[in-house]
This record gives structure tokens, sequence and C-alpha cells, in this order.
């Protein structure tokens, strides 16, 4: 049947039929995407933003990938042996891997770009403390020798994480890491089209005909990373409405981030598949600032636990609709394998307003003003603010609930000084769930004060835990250490979770292949 | 009048330091840091610095002034911080779709509204005056977005008819190129054809009590040509001048019409530029918007003349 608007483009334009007929095919072949938002950076060592994390997983390959089970495997690596008690790591590369300049990818080329991630990276940066040296052995063999063993290095070159760990030619990983990069060669599946690119319209990617996937299934960020389309088009849509109905319209195959509130009408829509894909959603986080009243008082952090109700900001965020969101949820991303339940019945067990009451008013709070951030144009943290501005009103507080854009909110967090001078008590924020999966890089967890992520806590217990995690022998070793953790998260409560949100993604039914575990990945993908 | 030209674009210059002036002490005073926006979550206090200097940020105002003055007068807008284009590039990208926009909601707009006032004029008292006004009413009260989820809603998705959001090229085809401009002309062009008709039948009630109708009625002129040759050529001022002030609104409201359909026109442009705070681009955009509007304000003076000769500069 031939569809209206079609009738009417032909009727009305008669000339354009052999572009039309043309484009058709050509249309088949390319994947129209609407990502989660504006991609203006291209470099994922220079920015942290998830949407260049992604652009940087299509363009960029990897020495290691993490597969479904979040545990790092070779992916550029062909494999990589370990002497020297731990402390000398030789990475050997596949065979036939190739820039998309055609130049062949060295050793060289992954030692500068691992120098080059390393000033960046919170993993990076340890690393590079504890460097004493890496070079290339010859062009297919690199060396790194370390201070002391760290088992956990294939993971921080895997994790898809910002700042992921990006293989490029050593002449452009030359560049300051605080400089953004210019040129966009990598040896990933996609070719960035710098020519066609429109920031906050249009990025188009082409598949790498030289790109060597390994003859394996494909396994999240692991595996062959098989491509069966010969375009991608990223397409920014900042109208979730707009985004909708393009799909609905076949004028977009896949969005990547539907609003909650939108999920029941394209549920409905028999063309449309509505999928849980990034299994470690986002963990929901209130934030302390340890360094001012209320909040430098743990008897003050401890006193809300027991009124925090994650079921509420759940709700709030992502309506009531449970496949959209896990609770409990404690200090590290359940579903992953180091989430456990280690004291967890401070947030499980009921939920008593009073005994918050009772335990603030026992705590020395002296009514301080609380003021609280909460970032408006984006849905999810604006809600969970209201709901935890409201609960803490419940509890006893003096709350400042204070109503900014996320660039505002961002610089604001910055400020240490008193709320007076433009301070802050308390935010809530999502972390990407496999960021916060491990302690290696998750931030909220660190107690190492100045450093630390906005709110500065000093607990020198976490800091240990998080060393002895990266000396962990094996997955036992990591599990009882991230216990550990998680009792002291509830002793110090440096932030507190809010539970773990699910994100579904809507595509059309004709794409299938569609490759789980975390953001949207395009080898596999296909339209049937 | 050439002399009369010259003078007021000479006159622009004064205009557009005060409007560079103005934007770039707003945005120095204003709250966010694109370092910060850029670092992201992660980042320490010293990344966000050290991305601050790489970025020229920490420099004292009246350095930084006076370099972006220096660039722009050597015809230099800078370079986005965030996607390293020259501003020019991302400007030249997005000039046509707004162009393209603003020309065929002007186009439907004057040709919609104008005969629709000089019919309500013509028939005042009646039902057809009425249902322009209550149009109007409408067209001034309903937003922008509303107006453009309806149409999407029906004519997209219920009735196939046209897409729902995206641009073409004109270099791709007219009809392309027009179908992805029809429901957001008319969602941007709402209100406009309603301020224009309103005006319209104002000045025109005005001006069809004049001698000189009376006089072309008695002489036996016929309606049509008392109502569109004499009436409404003297009506003419007052509803250019409407359509001239009428540009600022249609550029504010193609912030919104760019959103809703999706379009990569310059108001998409602004508004992602204010919400990552990238200086370059939001200065760049301003000034030319201002440049824009000054220029339409002295082609609206020189219409003037062509509609009533007695006006002379």
């Amino acid at each position: 049947m031939i569809e209206r608007r079609a009738f009417l483009g032909a009727a009305a334009g008669l000339v354009a039929a052999p572009r039309v007929v043309g484009a058709q095919g050509a249309q088949a072949r390319t994947l129209r995407f609407v990502p989660q938002a504006n991609l203006a950076s291209l470099d994922p060592i220079w920015s942290t933003a998830v949407v260049v994390r992604n652009h940087g997983l299509m363009v960029y390959d990897t020495l290691y990938g993490l597969g479904s089970d979040f545990r790092p495997r070779p992916q550029m690596a062909a494999g990589h042996e370990i002497t020297d008690d731990g402390k000398r790591w030789t990475v050997t590369l596949r065979e036939g891997l190739r820039f998309h300049d055609g130049e062949p990818v060295r050793a060289e080329d992954c030692v500068a770009s691992i120098r080059r991630w390393a000033k960046r990276d919170v993993l990076g940066q340890r690393l590079d403390a504890l460097l004493d040296e890496i070079r290339a052995l010859d062009d297919r063999r690199f060396e790194m020798r370390l201070k002391k063993p760290w088992p956990g290095l294939a993971f921080a070159f895997g994790k898809p994480s910002a700042n992921m760990c990006a293989i490029m030619p050593a002449r452009i990983a030359a560049t300051d890491p605080f400089t953004q990069l210019t040129d966009s060669t990598g040896s990933g599946p996609f070719r960035f089209r710098r020519d066609l690119f429109r920031p906050g319209d249009l990025a188009v990617y082409e598949r790498f005909d030289g790109y060597q996937p390994r003859q394996e299934a494909a396994d999240f960020l692991a595996g062959g990373k098989q491509v069966h389309f010969d375009r991608v088009e990223w397409r920014v849509m900042p109208d979730p409405s707009t985004a909708s109905a393009a799909l609905q319209n076949n004028e977009a195959d896949w969005w990547e981030t539907p609003h909650a509130d939108l999920l029941p009408l394209l549920r409905r829509n028999r063309d449309i598949v509505v999928d849980l894909i990034n299994t470690a959603g986002n963990l929901g986080v209130l934030r302390f600032n340890f360094l001012n009243p209320p909040f430098d008082n743990v008897a003050v952090r401890r006193a809300l636990l027991p009124a925090v109700d994650q079921q509420a900001f759940m709700n709030a965020a992502m309506g009531t609709d449970p496949s959209l969101f896990r609770v409990p949820a404690g200090a590290f991303t359940p579903g992953t394998p180091l989430a456990n339940d280690a004291g967890l019945e401070v947030l499980s067990g009921p939920r008593d307003v009073e005994a918050a009451r009772r335990a603030l008013r026992e705590s020395g709070y002296r009514n301080e003003r609380v003021v609280m951030l909460s970032a408006t144009d984006l849905p999810v943290l604006q809600s969970l603010a209201e709901v935890a501005a409201d609960l803490l009103r419940r509890v006893g507080f003096n709350v400042d609930l204070q109503a900014m854009d996320w660039g505002t909110h961002i610089q604001r967090r910055n400020n240490r000084g008193p709320v007076d001078q433009g301070g802050w008590s308390v935010f809530c924020t999502t972390w990407e769930g496999l960021d916060v999966s491990v302690p290696g890089s998750h931030q909220p967890i660190r107690g190492h004060g100045a450093q630390a992520w906005a709110g500065w806590p000093t607990i020198p217990r976490l800091e240990e835990l998080r060393e002895a995690w990266f000396e962990a022998p094996d997955l036992d070793a990591e599990k009882r250490i991230a216990a550990e953790m998680q009792r002291v998260v509830w002793q110090e409560v440096p932030f507190i979770p809010l539970g773990q949100v699910l994100p579904s993604m809507a595509y059309r039914r004709s794409i299938t292949g569609v490759v789980k575990g975390g953001p949207a990945l395009f080898w596999g993908v296909r339209r049937a | 009048m050439f002399a009369y030209v010259v003078r007021r674009v000479l006159a622009t210059i004064p205009v557009m330091a005060v409007v560079a002036l103005f934007v770039f002490s707003l945005l120095y005073i204003a709250p966010g840091d694109p370092a910060a926006v850029i670092a992201g979550d992660q980042a320490t206090p010293q990344d966000v610095e050290r991305i601050r200097e790489s970025l020229g940020l920490d420099r004292p105002y009246l350095v930084r002034f006076s370099a972006w003055v220096w660039d722009i007068l050597r015809g230099d807008l800078g370079v986005s911080i965030f996607t390293n284009l020259p501003v020019s590039t991302m400007i030249a990208q997005r000039i046509e779709p707004t162009l393209s926009l603003m020309i065929v909601t002007l186009i439907l707009a004057i040709s919609i509204a104008v005969p629709m006032g000089v019919v309500a004029a013509w028939k005042q008292g009646t039902l057809i005056d009425r249902a322009v006004m209550a149009f109007a009413v409408l067209g001034f009260s309903v937003p922008v977005f509303v107006v453009g989820y309806l149409l999407a809603y029906y004519f997209a998705l219920e009735w196939d008819l046209l897409p729902v959001q995206g641009y073409t090229p004109f270099s791709e085809g007219f009809w392309p190129w027009l179908e992805n401009l029809i429901l957001p002309a008319i969602a941007l062009g709402s209100v406009y054809i309603a301020l224009i008709a309103r005006i319209t039948r104002a000045t025109m009630l005005e001006v069809l009590q004049q001698d000189y109708i009376r006089t072309a009625r008695a002489k036996g002129v016929g309606q049509r040509a008392i109502l569109f040759l004499h009436a409404l050529k003297n009506a003419a001022v007052p509803i250019v001048t409407v359509i001239g002030i009428g540009i600022a609104l249609l550029i504010g409201g193609a912030v919104v019409t760019e959103s809703v359909f999706a379009i990569p026109g310059l108001g998409r442009l602004t508004v992602d530029a204010i919400l990552r705070r990238d200086y370059p681009v939001i200065q760049g955009v301003v000034l030319l918007f201002s440049f824009v509007y000054v220029l339409v304000n002295l082609a609206i003076d020189l219409l003037y003349t062509l509609f009533d000769p007695r006006i002379r500069y």
C-alpha cells in the first residue's frame, strides 16, 4: 500500500523520483539513531560526557573489552603475559589491526595512547603513579613495568566508562590530554566522517572495511564486533516528544533514551520494541558536602538513613513500572559482580521518619540552612532532588532547594565555601552503573579529602580498602572488600544510594541483534 | 536617500559595539563554567583548572574582551569551546534551515494574515469578523510548542501527510525542502498571523472611514479595488512596521519551533550553546541576530517610502 505522504511527495515533485528510489537502498543500509544527548565534543579523553564515550566506542578500539559478565577479555590484544611477581605486563597485539588511515596499529601507538589516557582517567592516573616504565618492544608487543602488582589492569584498559582507554595513532595521542583532538582517526569498527559532522544535528559513521573483528561472537564490549550497516547516522533530537514521534513514524530506527512517561505509548506500537539494553543502568546518589555544617557531622548524615525510601525516589524519577528501576540498591551497582547486601537493611528495612527525626535531634543539628542543588533541565535529577528536599524537610532540616540548569549546577558543586558564599550542602545525581560497579572507578565511595569528588569526604578506611581491591588476587577477594566498603559507607555515609535506574531503549522491530549490557552499541545489530 | 542609507549603515557600528559589550559582560557575570561542563562529574578541581587555562578562561575580563573584539574586527568570530569548530562555520551550517523556516513562515503569515485582516475589516461585526478575531486570540494564546505537537500528531502520525521532524536542504529538491517546513512554519506563524491580522484589521477600519474612500465609492470604484488598492496601500505603513517588529518574534519562536521539529537551525544552536556555556558561539549568534534585526529595521524604514510618498529621507 502506498503511504499517503509518499504519494503526496511524488505528486508534488515527480522530478525527485529517481533520487527517492536511489535513496531507498541506501536507507536500508543506514541505521538512524537518536542519541541520548547532543554530541558536541569528539575526544573521549578530553571529555567525560557519556555521549562522547559512546562516540568513542564506535571510532576507537580498546586493548581489552568487558564481556556481559563485566569481566575483561582481550580485544585488540591477542593476550598478555604477567611476570616478575605481577609487576611486568607484556601485551601482544592481534595481527592485522589497522587505523582508519590505513596505517597498521603498532605497539608504540598503544604506548602513546595509554600515556595520554593515564593523565586524565581515574584508573589511568593510578597506572601513571604505578608505572616505572612503559615501552614498545616491537611493532606488536609493549611492556609495562609497575612498582607493584595490579591484577585489575586489564579491567582498567577495557572499562567503557569515562575515560575509556581509546587507542589512536601515536601522532594524535601526542596531543596534550587537556586539549581536544582535531583528528578522529581510530581503529574501531566505524570511521567518523568529520566532514559531515554538524554538532547538535548529525554525526555520520561509516563501516570501516579495514576493521578486523575477532573471530568469535560479540559479547558486550568484547568478542567479534561484526558490523552489518554501511552507515550509522546519529540524529540529535532534543525534544523527547519529537524523538518519540520520529520513531513511530519510521523516521528513526533507534532511540537511546526514551522518557519513562512515553514508554507506555511506544509499547503500544506493534512496530516498536522497548527493551532494557543497559543492564547496569545508573545508580541514584544523594551526596553530602563534608566541608560545611551540617553534613560535616557524621551523626547528621546517619540520621537520614532510616527515612530514605528508595522506592519513592525511583517512583518519582522513573514512574511506578518496576521494570524501570531496582531497589534496594547498595553502594555498588545491583546486578554486577561486587553488588552485595552487607548492612543493606539500613535501607531495605521498614522506613521510619520518626526515628530519623529523633536521630537528627540527638545529632547536634542546629537548624543550619541546607542548600540543595537541583538541575531542572535533567528531569531525573530534578525529581530526585524534589523527593530528597521533601524528605529532609520532613526529618527536620531547614532546606533551601535551589533550582538551576546543569551548567550552573556543575559549577556550583565545585564551590567549597559555606552556603552563604555560594556553597552547597547536598545534591542528587546519577552515576553510570559501570562506573560505580567497582571501587576503582567509584568516585562517590572515595575518601581522599580535598582530591575527592565534590563533597570531599575524608575517610581513610575507604581509601585503604580501595587500594586493597586493586591488589585483590581474585573475584572472591574483591567481593569481600566490596562488602566491607559498603559497611563503611553505612557508618560514614559519604553518600546514600537512591536506587538503580534502568532506562529502556526503543527501536523499530525491524532492528535485531541489539547487544545488551550497557550503552547502545552498533556491532551485531542488523535490519531484519 | 543614498546618504541616508549610508548613515544608517554606519549607525549600526555603535549599536553592534554596545551589543558586543553587553553580551560579553552578561556572559562573563553569568553563572556556569564551560570547563566544569567539559571536565564532567569525575573531574578534580585541578582538572577543571587545567582545562580553564587551556581555553584561556582564566584570563582577566579586559584581556578576554579585547582579544575577542580584535578577532571580530578581523572577521573571526572565534572557535567553539566544545566542538573546536570555527563559530562562523557552525553558523554557516545552521543558517539555511533558520532562513528557510523564516522565509516560509513570513510568506505563509503575510499571505494568510493580510487578506484575513482586510476581510475582517470589510465585514466588520459579522460572523467572518468574529471568526477572524477568535482565530487571532487563539493564535496569541496557544504556545508555539502546543501548536507544533498538535500538528505533528495529526499531520504526521495520524494522517501520514508530512514528516515529523528534520530538515532537507533546498539543494536536494523543492518538495523535500518544503515538506519539512510546512508544519514548523504553521506552528511558528500562528502568533505572527494573529498579530498581522489584528493590526491589518484595525488599520483598515481606520482607513475605510477616510474621505477618499468615500469618494472612491461615490465614483463607483469596485469593492476589491477599494480594499486592496486604495485602503490597503494607505494602511500599509503600520502593517509593515508590525511585520518588521515580528521578525524578533520569529527569531524567538524559531528557538522553540526548531527544538520541537528537530530542525538544525540557529535557534537550537543558541540553546545548545547557552546550556553548555559555549561563550564564543553564544556571542557570535547574538551578534548575528542583532545585526539582522538592525538591517530589518533599516529595510522597513526604506519600505515606508514605497508605501507613503510623503515620507522622504
